[in-house]
C-alpha cells in the first residue's frame, strides 16, 4: 500500500471479553457474519417448508410417515391438512422474503463489506448497527413463535394464546400468503383456521422486523455518506457500494410504510377499529357488526407500495456483487461504470412507482391500472441496459472460471431469465388470465428468490476467503453450482406452462380440476427436481463449515481484485485497517491496464494517477480519530 | 469449464424455449369474444420474450465460451465501455418495451372502459368462503332486495334474498353460472367476507370480489358448453375447493331455465350439466 | 498492507482510469478526494449525527405519509364518518410545542458559547413544555374518554388516537434526547473533536424536536381542519 500520511485510527477499543466480541459485538463484521447466520439458519426452514409443500402437491394423499410423527396436527396419519399446506406457503414465503433476501445480502455482505470497501473502520453508529441485529433476531423468534402458538392446541389455549388473540384449531402457522390480504387477515379467529393468535404474532414479527431494517438503513446511507476515505470519490466505489446504498434508501423509504399498515391491521384484529373491514360481512350466517366502511384494497396499496420495493431490497445488492465479481474474474473494467450506477438508481427509483402491477385485478381503477403497467414495463430497461453491460464486461474479457465467476455468470443468466416474463405481467391484459397463477411463482422466484441467492452464493465464494482467511473449496463449489443451476431452471422453467394453463397458486390440491390434469407430470417434475436441488444445498453447508476449519490458507488478495477489501489482511483487523486508512487513487475495476505491470491496479496504487489531494486540504471522514 | 459452461446455458435455453411450444401445455381453447385479442398480443408479448431470452443466453454463453483466460501474458480488452451503445440499447429496449405495454392496453380497455351493452344478461354473483351463489333475476328481470342480515346458510339463504320482496318471488340462486351463447353477461360481483376471485380459464380474465364493493365486468361467451370455475385468491382453508362451473347455453336454453322456480331450476341444471361434457383436455 | 504489486513502473498516465473521454465513465482522471467538495475535518466526523438525524426523518416522514393516506382515503370512501369534537385543550398542546421550538432553539445557540452554561435553563424549560405538551395530549383522550368516543368508535377517532399516539412515542424519544442533552457533561474545550461531536448531537435533537412540531402542526390540521 501506498505511504501516504494517513491517521491513525482510534475507534473503539478491541473487546477482549468472549460475549462483547461475538455476541454483543459493536463490530460491523461480526454484526455481518450474524446476519449471514440468521439467514443461513432461517433458509433451511424456508427450503424445508417448500419440499414439504412439493410432497403434498405431487403426491396427493400418500402417507408420508415423517409428516404424521413431526406434525401430528397438521397432517394426521401423514396426509397434509389443507391449512397445514396454506400455513407453509405463509411462513415459507414471509421467512424467505423478509429473514433470507432481505437479510443476507444487505445486512449480512453489506454490514460487512460496505465499511471496508470505502475505507471506514466502522459503520457510522456502531450501537445501532448491533440492535438491527439484535431486533431483527427477535423478529425471527416470533415468527417461529407464530407457527407454534397456532398450531399447538394446548399453547393456544393457554392463558397465553388467549392473550395473544386466541388459538383457533389445527393449523402449524397463520394463513395468508406473504401478502396477508385483508379482511381475511383482519377479521381473527372468524375467517377460519390460522387467523387466531399466530396471525397476531405474523404481524408483529414483520413490524419488528420493520424497526431493524430501518436502523440498518439509516447506518448504510449515513456511513456510506459521511465516512468514505479519501480518494474515495462517489464514482469510484465498487458498484456494490451503490447497491447496498440504493436497497438502503428503498428500505428507508418503504418499510415505514409497511410498519404504519401492519399497525392498522393489528389495530382492526385486536381494538375493532375498521381500517381494512367493511362492514356487513357475515362468517358462518352471522353478521360482524362491530366492523364497518373499512377498505380492503387500502391494505393491499400499503401492502405493495411496500412489497414492489422489496422485490428490489432483494435483488439490488446481488446484482452489485454479480457486477463487482464479473469484473473481477473477467480481469476487464466494468462496462459502462456510469450506466450501471444510473441504471441502478432508476430501477430504484421507478420501483416506487409500480405497486399497482400486483392489484390490476383487484377493483383498482382500470386508468391507473394503464400507467402503473407502463411504468412497469419501463422498468425493464434500466434491467436490460445492466445485462447488456454484464455482457459487454464479459465481451473480449480473459475469463477465471471460479466458482464465484459461475455463480454470478448464473446470476445473469437467471436475471434474464425470471426478469423477462415481467414483460407478460406488467401489462394489464395479459395479467388477467396470468395473475395468481403458476406463472407468477415461477417469475419472482427466479428473479428475485434464485437470482438473488445466486448473487449470494457468488458473494459467499468470493469473499469467504476474506471473512475467514481460508478458501473455500473449488471442486465442491463446482459441484454445487452445476447441480444448482440445472436444478433451479428445472424448476421454475415449467411452473411457467403450468400458470399458462392455469393452475392457480395457493391451492393445497389440484385434483378436482379437470383443466389441470395435463399438468400432472410436469408437477412430478418439478418436485423431484426441488427436491435434489434442496439437497444439493447440504454440499453447500458442508463447504462451508469445512472450509472455515480445514480449508487451504489464503492470502491477502486471493483472487487479483483491486478494491479496498483486499487491501488487508484476511481476516481484516478489528478497525479494518489496523489503524492506517487507505488513500484511494483509481476507479474500482482497472483490470487489464495497459503498461501496468500485472493485470490489476488496486485502487490503493499511486501509479498512473496525480496525487488524490495537496496535503492537509483534508478529505477524509476520519480525522476525528487524529491525535 | 467456459466451454461446459457455455453448451449447459444454451441446452437450458433450447429445453426452455421448446416448452413453450410444445402444445401439450397451453391455455385451454378460449370461448370468449375478446379472447381472441388477448391471445394475440400474448403470442406476439412471448415471441419477443423468446427472442430476448434466446439472444441474452446465447450471447452470454458465446462470451463465456469465446473469453476464457489464455495464461499470464494474454490480457483483456482495457475498455470502460461505449456511451453510443449504451444510448443504443437503452433506446431500442424502451421503444419495445414501452410499446408493447401500450399494446397491451387495448383488451384491457375493451373490457374495463365499455360499459355493458344494454341488453346484456345480468347476474349477481355472491362469493362466499367456500362457495359461489349466483343470483338470477327471473322471469320479470328484476333482482330482490337481499340484505346480509337475512342471510340464513342452515335454510339455504346464502345471499340474503328478502322474500318479502315481491321482485325476489322469481329470483333463483345457485352455485353454478349460467350465461348466454353470443349475447354479452354482466356479472356484479360481491363478496359476503373476504376476498375471492372469478376464474374460468376460458374466458382469459379474471376479477376480484371485495368486501364492501360492486365490481362489474362484463364479457361475451361464444361457445356452449360447461367450463369449470375456480376461485383464484387465497380465501382460507378450503380455497381449493371453492369450485364450481359455468354454463354455456344457446339463447332458447337459457330463456327456457330462466323462467323455472328455485326447485326446477335447480333439477334442470343438474340436467344441463350431465348434458354438456367438459371440454376435451389434452392428456 | 500486503499487496502482490511488485513492479515499480510507471504508469502510462493516459491509459489508466480513462475511459473512452479522458476522464472516464469509471470516476477516473478527477482527482479529488472523497468529497465532492472541501470541508472542515472536524465537523466531518461529528457530522454523522446530522446526517443521520436526516435520514431518520425522513423514514419517519414516510410513514406519517403513508398513515395520512390511510386516513384521506378511508376518509374520502367511507360513510360511517363520525368528524370528532375538536378537545380544547389541544391548543394547548400547539402552542405548548411551538413555544418549546422556540426554546430549544435558544438552547442551541447558547450551547455555542463553548464555555457558559446559559444554554441550561433554556434546555430545561423546552423539557418542561415537552412534558407538558404530552400531559395536555393525555387530558385530551381523558376528554374523548368521558365523552365515550373511543379507539373504535368511529374512524375519525380511530386516526385520532393512532396518529396522537405514534406522534406521541416519536415525542418520547425526543423527550429522552432532550434529558440526556441536560444531564451530559460539557465537553473539554481543548478537546475540538468532542466539541464538534457535542455541537453535533445538540444540533441533531434540536432537528428532531423541530420535526417534532412540525408534525403536530401537520398533523392538527390535517385531523380536524382538513374535510
Amino acid at each position: 500500500m501506498s505511504d501516504e500520511s494517513h491517521e491513525a485510527v482510534h475507534r473503539h477499543e478491541v473487546p477482549t471479553s468472549f460475549i462483547r466480541k461475538y455476541i454483543f459485538s459493536l463490530d460491523h463484521k461480526v454484526i455481518g457474519i450474524q446476519y449471514i447466520i440468521l439467514a443461513l439458519t432461517a433458509v433451511v426452514v424456508g427450503l424445508t417448508m417448500s419440499v414439504l409443500m412439493r410432497l403434498n402437491l405431487s403426491w396427493p394423499g400418500t402417507h408420508w410417515p415423517i409428516l404424521a410423527t413431526l406434525f401430528p396436527t397438521g397432517a394426521p396419519g401423514g396426509i397434509m391438512n389443507p391449512d397445514f399446506y396454506l400455513s407453509l406457503v405463509t411462513m415459507h414465503g414471509t421467512i424467505m422474503v423478509f429473514f433470507v433476501l432481505t437479510t443476507a445480502p444487505q445486512g449480512g455482505f453489506g454490514n460487512y463489506f460496505l465499511p471496508i470497501q470505502i475505507g471506514a473502520e466502522d459503520m457510522a453508529f456502531p450501537f445501532l448497527n448491533m440492535m438491527s441485529f439484535w431486533v431483527t433476531l427477535v423478529g425471527f423468534i416470533v415468527i417461529l413463535a407464530a407457527i407454534f402458538v397456532e398450531g399447538n392446541s394446548t399453547i393456544a389455549n393457554s392463558a397465553v394464546g388467549l392473550w395473544l388473540g386466541g388459538g383457533s384449531g389445527a393449523t402449524v402457522g397463520p394463513i395468508g400468503g406473504w401478502t396477508g390480504y385483508a379482511p381475511l387477515s383482519a377479521v381473527g379467529a372468524a375467517a377460519g383456521p390460522g387467523q387466531g393468535a399466530g396471525m397476531n404474532l405474523w404481524i408483529v414479527s414483520i413490524a419488528i422486523f420493520c424497526i431493524g431494517s430501518l436502523l440498518g438503513a439509516l447506518n448504510f446511507i449515513t456511513t456510506l455518506l459521511n465516512m468514505r476515505t479519501r480518494g474515495m470519490t462517489l464514482m469510484r466505489m465498487p458498484l456494490t457500494c451503490w447497491a447496498w446504498f440504493t436497497t438502503a434508501v428503498l428500505a428507508l423509504l418503504s418499510f415505514p410504510v409497511l410498519l404504519g399498515g401492519g399497525i392498522l391491521l393489528l389495530l382492526d384484529r385486536t381494538v375493532g377499529t375498521s381500517f381494512f373491514i367493511p362492514g356487513g360481512l357475515v362468517f358462518g350466517s352471522s353478521v360482524l357488526t362491530t366492523h364497518t366502511g373499512g377498505s380492503p384494497i387500502l391494505w393491499q396499496h400499503l401492502f405493495w407500495f411496500f412489497g414492489h420495493p422489496e422485490v428490489y431490497i432483494a435483488i439490488l445488492p446481488g446484482m452489485g456483487a454479480t457486477s463487482h465479481i464479473l469484473s473481477t474474474f473477467a480481469r476487464k473494467p466494468i462496462f459502462g461504470y456510469r450506466a450501471m450506477v444510473f441504471a441502478i438508481f432508476a430501477i430504484g427509483l421507478l420501483g416506487f412507482f409500480v405497486w399497482g402491477h400486483h392489484m390490476f385485478i383487484s377493483g383498482m381503477s382500470p386508468y391507473s391500472a394503464m400507467t402503473f403497467s407502463i411504468l412497469t414495463l419501463s422498468i425493464g430497461v434500466p434491467s436490460a441496459v445492466k445485462t447488456f453491460n454484464w455482457l459487454g464486461t464479459l465481451w473480449g474479457a480473459r475469463i477465471r472460471f471460479t466458482t464465484p465467476m459461475l455463480f454470478a455468470i448464473g446470476f445473469v443468466s437467471l436475471f434474464v431469465a425470471g426478469g423477462i416474463t415481467g414483460l407478460v405481467l406488467g401489462q394489464t391484459s395479459l395479467d388477467l388470465p396470468m395473475h395468481d397463477t403458476y406463472f407468477v411463482p415461477a417469475h419472482f422466484h427466479l428473479v428475485m428468490g434464485v437470482a438473488s441467492i445466486f448473487g449470494m452464493f457468488a458473494a459467499t465464494y468470493f469473499w469467504f476467503p476474506k471473512m475467514f482467511g481460508r478458501m473455500m473449496s473449488e471442486r465442491l463449489g463446482k459441484i454445487h453450482f452445476w447441480l444448482t443451476f440445472v436444478g433451479v431452471y428445472c424448476i421454475f422453467v415449467p411452473m411457467h406452462t403450468m400458470g399458462m394453463v392455469g393452475m392457480p397458486r395457493r391451492y393445497a390440491n389440484f385434483g378436482e380440476y379437470r383443466f389441470l390434469d395435463s399438468i400432472h407430470p410436469l408437477v412430478v417434475f418439478v418436485s423431484i427436481a426441488a427436491i435434489i436441488t434442496a439437497l444439493v444445498q447440504l454440499v453447500f453447508y458442508f463447504n462451508l463449515i469445512w472450509s472455515v476449519f480445514k480449508g487451504k490458507k489464503a492470502g491477502d488478495n486471493p483472487w487479483e481484485a483491486t478494491t479496498l477489501e483486499w487491501n488487508t489482511s484476511s481476516p481484516p483487523p478489528h478497525d479494518n485497517f489496523a489503524g492506517v486508512l487507505p488513500v484511494v487513487y483509481h476507479g474500482p475495476y482497472e483490470f487489464a491496464v495497459p503498461g501496468a505491470p500485472n493485470d490489476y491496479v488496486m485502487q490503493t496504487d499511486p501509479r498512473g494517477s496525480e496525487a488524490p489531494v495537496a496535503e492537509g486540504t483534508g478529505g477524509n471522514g476520519h480525522n476525528g480519530h487524529k491525535h | 469449464m467456459g466451454r461446459a459452461l457455455a453448451v449447459i446455458i444454451w441446452i437450458l435455453t433450447l429445453g426452455s424455449v421448446s416448452l413453450f411450444f410444445v402444445k401439450k401445455w397451453w391455455f385451454p381453447e378460449a370461448i370468449s369474444s375478446h379472447a381472441a385479442a388477448l391471445d394475440r398480443q400474448f403470442l406476439l408479448t412471448i415471441i419477443v420474450v423468446g427472442i430476448a431470452f434466446t439472444a441474452a443466453q446465447v450471447g452470454l454463453g458465446y462470451v463465456v465460451w469465446k473469453y476464457r483466460d489464455r495464461g499470464p501474458n494474454d490480457r483483456a480488452t482495457y475498455s470502460h465501455g461505449s456511451n453510443r451503445l449504451e444510448v443504443i440499447w437503452t433506446v431500442v429496449t424502451a421503444v419495445i418495451f414501452i410499446g408493447l405495454a401500450v399494446m397491451g392496453q387495448s383488451v384491457w380497455a375493451s373490457l374495463h372502459f365499455n360499459k355493458a351493452p344494454a341488453n346484456s344478461f345480468q347476474v349477481e354473483v355472491v362469493a362466499q368462503q367456500f362457495q359461489w351463489n349466483f343470483h338470477y333475476a327471473g322471469k320479470d328481470g328484476v333482482f330482490g332486495r337481499t340484505d346480509p342480515n337475512l342471510i340464513d346458510d342452515s335454510a339455504l339463504n346464502y345471499i340474503g334474498l328478502d322474500q318479502a320482496d315481491p321482485n325476489a318471488k322469481d329470483d333463483v340462486v345457485h352455485s353454478v353460472v349460467v350465461v348466454p351463447l353470443g349475447r354479452p353477461v354482466e356479472l356484479t360481483l360481491r363478496s359476503r367476507d373476504v376476498i375471492h376471485n372469478f376464474w374460468v380459464p376460458q374466458l382469459r380474465f379474471k376479477q376480484d370480489l371485495v368486501p364492501g364493493m360492486n365490481i362489474h365486468v362484463h364479457f361475451t361467451a361464444n361457445r356452449a358448453g360447461k367450463y369449470e370455475l375456480a376461485c383464484a385468491e387465497l380465501c382460507g382453508q378450503f380455497h381449493f375447493r371453492m369450485k364450481s362451473y359455468m354454463l354455456v347455453l344457446p339463447e332458447d336454453e337459457l330463456q327456457a331455465l330462466m323462467v323455472l322456480p328455485q326447485d326446477q331450476f335447480q333439477a334442470r341444471v343438474t340436467e344441463l350439466l350431465a348434458k354438456y361434457p367438459l371440454p376435451v383436455y389434452e392428456q | 498492507m500486503a499487496t502482490t504489486v511488485t513492479s515499480t513502473r510507471p504508469l502510462p498516465k493516459q491509459g489508466i482510469g480513462g475511459g473512452p473521454k479522458g476522464r472516464g465513465p469509471n470516476g477516473n482522471g478527477v482527482p479529488r478526494n472523497g468529497r465532492d467538495r472541501d470541508f472542515n475535518d472536524l465537523q466531518s466526523s461529528a457530522n454523522r449525527y446530522r446526517i443521520g438525524m436526516w435520514v431518520a426523518l425522513a423514514s419517519i416522514l414516510m410513514m406519517f405519509t403513508a398513515l395520512s393516506s390511510a386516513y384521506i382515503v378511508r376518509a374520502a370512501s367511507s360513510t360511517d364518518w363520525i368528524p370528532l369534537k375538536m378537545p380544547r385543550i389541544l391548543l394547548l398542546s400547539t402552542a405548548l410545542i411551538i413555544i418549546s421550538s422556540g426554546t430549544l432553539e435558544a438552547a442551541r445557540r447558547r450551547l455555542k458559547d463553548v464555555a457558559g452554561n446559559a444554554y441550561k435553563p433554556w434546555l430545561l424549560s423546552t423539557l418542561v413544555l415537552g412534558l407538558g405538551f404530552v400531559g395536555s395530549q393525555l387530558l385530551a383522550w381523558r376528554q374523548l374518554v368521558h365523552q365515550g368516543v373511543y379507539v373504535a368508535s368511529n374512524p375519525h377517532s380511530s386516526f385520532f388516537y393512532l396518529l396522537t399516539a405514534a406522534h406521541g412515542v416519536h415525542l418520547l424519544g425526543g423527550l429522552v434526547a432532550l434529558a440526556y442533552l441536560s444531564l451530559r457533561r460539557r465537553a473539554p474545550r481543548e478537546n475540538p473533536l468532542a466539541v464538534a461531536k457535542a455541537q453535533a448531537k445538540a444540533d441533531a435533537v434540536t432537528l428532531y424536536w423541530h420535526f417534532m412540531d412540525f408534525l403536530w402542526i401537520y398533523l392538527f390540521v390535517l385531523l380536524f381542519y382538513v374535510r
